[in-house]
Formats: structure tokens, C-alpha cells, sequence
């Protein structure tokens, strides 16, 4: 399970305006936006996707994302 | 005022429980006794401070982790009883992680940890915290490097009408959404700020305006 948290596109992120300047250093200045957000990966036992899913959701809604801030999505992966 | 007790938590990453401890015991000669978060017993305890730090290194969010601690989890009833809880700084940051308060601390706007002394407005007298001041204007010490408050327009609709802006800053040193330092709660027993009223309270530190928010830790 892969779970990624993003800012909420009307939260400033300061440090991506940090790294878009040092892209700008680098000679990348065509950069319109750029915004930092975490991965989390998580491996973890359950009988049924759906058993997954719920779990991910709860993890998610109260540990993962602060809602007040930020969104999330996830994508399963098999083993 | 002797016979009251202040709960201090200590979360592993906690590094102003001592200051808080100084100032109430020693400045203030009100009696203190340390709370390890894995405890969920808060019976002889008449307020509750949230020290600041870096509760659990500040993983994930300042304050994401320490909320799932027992001790938090018997807050709720603990608030609800009218009880006065007090959180600072990273204290602040789990109230506000926990529910206790609305919106959200991230990431100051310059990216710096900021270590200063800043001139703050009172806002609200809701719960008492600020009486006694003598003035709407007072200055105390910030030392954060994730302090921005954020809320929506709705929440902040709801702040204005319910008067629950405690503390803004005269001059906005991290981008927080309409100059927020603090916040109260509905009933007005539930105080965060991000400034350090513990380290405002002897002469020798700079200032004194801090001597009273925390006597009203338990007068108010």
C-alpha cells in the first residue's frame, strides 16, 4: 500500500517554494508549481481488499492527514 | 491558590516541562506534579498543562502522535468538566491535532525556526486567561519552526463569531492565517498558544507578562 499526503492546494508550502527557487539555480526556470508531499508505505495483513481499504481510510482520516491541511489517496499493490 | 495542583505532561521529546515547573513552582509557588503520557489518571490534578517540544520528535506533524497517547485520550473528559488545560507551543499543536482547538499548525512562511520576543494583542477574555493583564498588549518569547496557523474561511467564520481568538500577533512573524498566536475554546477552558508565557516570568528573563496567564492557570 502506497499512501501519498499532499497539501491542500490552498495551503502556502513554503519549502516547495524553496526548492523551486534552487530548481531556478539549477537552470530548471520553467518550473510553474512546485509542492512537497509524503509517501508512506505501508505492508500489512488482511483477508479481503475491502478489510484493506477500510483500514487504510481509518489510518488515513486520523493519523496519515491532518484534514485541516492536507489530502491523501493510496494505491494497493498485491503481493 | 497553594493547595491547587497543575498537571505537567512529559511526552518523550517534551524540553520546556522543567521551564513550566520553574516558573509555576518557583516564580509562582503553585504546586506542580509531572504527568508521563502514558498515564490516563488525572484524578488530584486541577489543570493540565501541554508543555512544549518535540513530542515524538514532531514525526509525521507537530503533534500527530502525541495525541494518541492515554493521557490525551482522558482530556476529553477532563475538559468537559470544566477543568482548565493550557498548551504551549507544541502543546498548541496537539490541542489543535487532538480537536481540542480547530485548524492546524504547519511550517512557519521563511521556513525558519524562530527564536524572538513579540508583541501580542489580547483578544477575547473568554475563560479568564488574560485577566489581570493591565493592558491588551503584551510581550512574550516565540521559539517554533512550525507555528503557521491555518484554518478556512469557514473556521475562521466560526472563531470570529464564537470570540475564541485569544492572542494575535502585532507583527505576524510566520504567515499564521489573520496574525493568530492562540486560541480558546467554546467554553473558554481550553487555552493553546505558540508564544512561551513560562519563560516571561522573572525580570531576569526580559519580562513578566507571562506571570499572569499562568496564575490564571488556576484562579481564572
Amino acid at each position: 500500500m502506497k499512501v501519498f499526503i499532499r497539501l491542500r492546494p490552498s495551503v502556502l508550502d513554503p519549502a516547495g517554494e524553496a526548492i523551486k527557487s534552487a530548481a531556478d539555480k539549477l537552470g530548471v526556470s520553467c518550473i510553474d508549481s512546485l509542492r512537497i508531499g509524503k509517501l508512506i508505505e505501508v505492508s500489512l495483513k488482511a483477508n479481503e481488499e475491502k478489510e484493506v481499504k477500510e483500514k487504510i481510510e481509518l489510518l488515513c482520516d486520523r493519523l496519515f492527514a491532518n484534514k485541516v491541511i492536507e489530502d491523501y489517496e493510496f494505491s494497493l499493490i498485491k503481493k | 491558590m497553594k493547595n491547587l495542583i497543575v498537571g505537567i505532561v512529559v511526552f518523550p521529546g517534551s524540553n520546556c516541562d522543567r521551564d513550566i515547573f520553574w516558573a509555576l513552582e518557583g516564580c509562582l509557588d503553585i504546586r506542580t506534579k509531572f504527568i508521563w503520557h502514558e498515564s490516563s489518571d488525572l484524578s488530584g490534578v486541577d489543570a493540565i498543562v501541554l508543555p512544549g517540544g518535540f513530542s515524538y520528535g514532531d514525526y509525521l506533524r507537530c503533534g500527530a502522535v502525541a495525541r494518541f497517547s492515554p493521557l490525551i485520550n482522558s482530556l476529553g473528559s477532563f475538559v468537559k468538566r470544566g477543568n482548565r488545560v493550557l498548551g504551549i507551543c507544541n502543546g498548541f499543536q496537539i490541542l489543535t491535532e487532538a480537536g481540542f482547538l480547530p485548524g492546524a499548525l504547519t511550517t512557519n512562511k521563511n521556513l525558519n525556526f524562530i527564536c524572538e520576543d513579540v508583541n501580542l494583542r489580547v483578544n477575547c477574555q473568554k475563560g479568564g486567561w488574560f485577566d489581570d493583564l493591565g493592558s491588551n498588549s503584551i510581550n512574550l518569547p516565540i521559539a517554533h519552526g512550525e507555528g503557521r496557523y491555518h484554518c478556512d474561511k469557514d473556521t475562521f467564520k466560526k472563531l470570529l463569531d464564537d470570540d475564541l481568538i485569544a492572542l494575535t500577533y502585532s507583527e505576524n512573524p510566520n504567515g499564521s492565517s489573520h496574525d493568530i498566536a492562540g486560541l480558546v475554546n467554546k467554553e473558554g477552558n481550553v487555552l493553546g498558544l505558540m508564544p512561551h508565557p513560562e519563560r516571561a516570568c522573572d525580570d531576569s528573563l526580559g519580562g513578566i507578562d507571562g506571570v499572569n496567564i499562568l496564575r490564571n492557570l488556576v484562579c481564572g
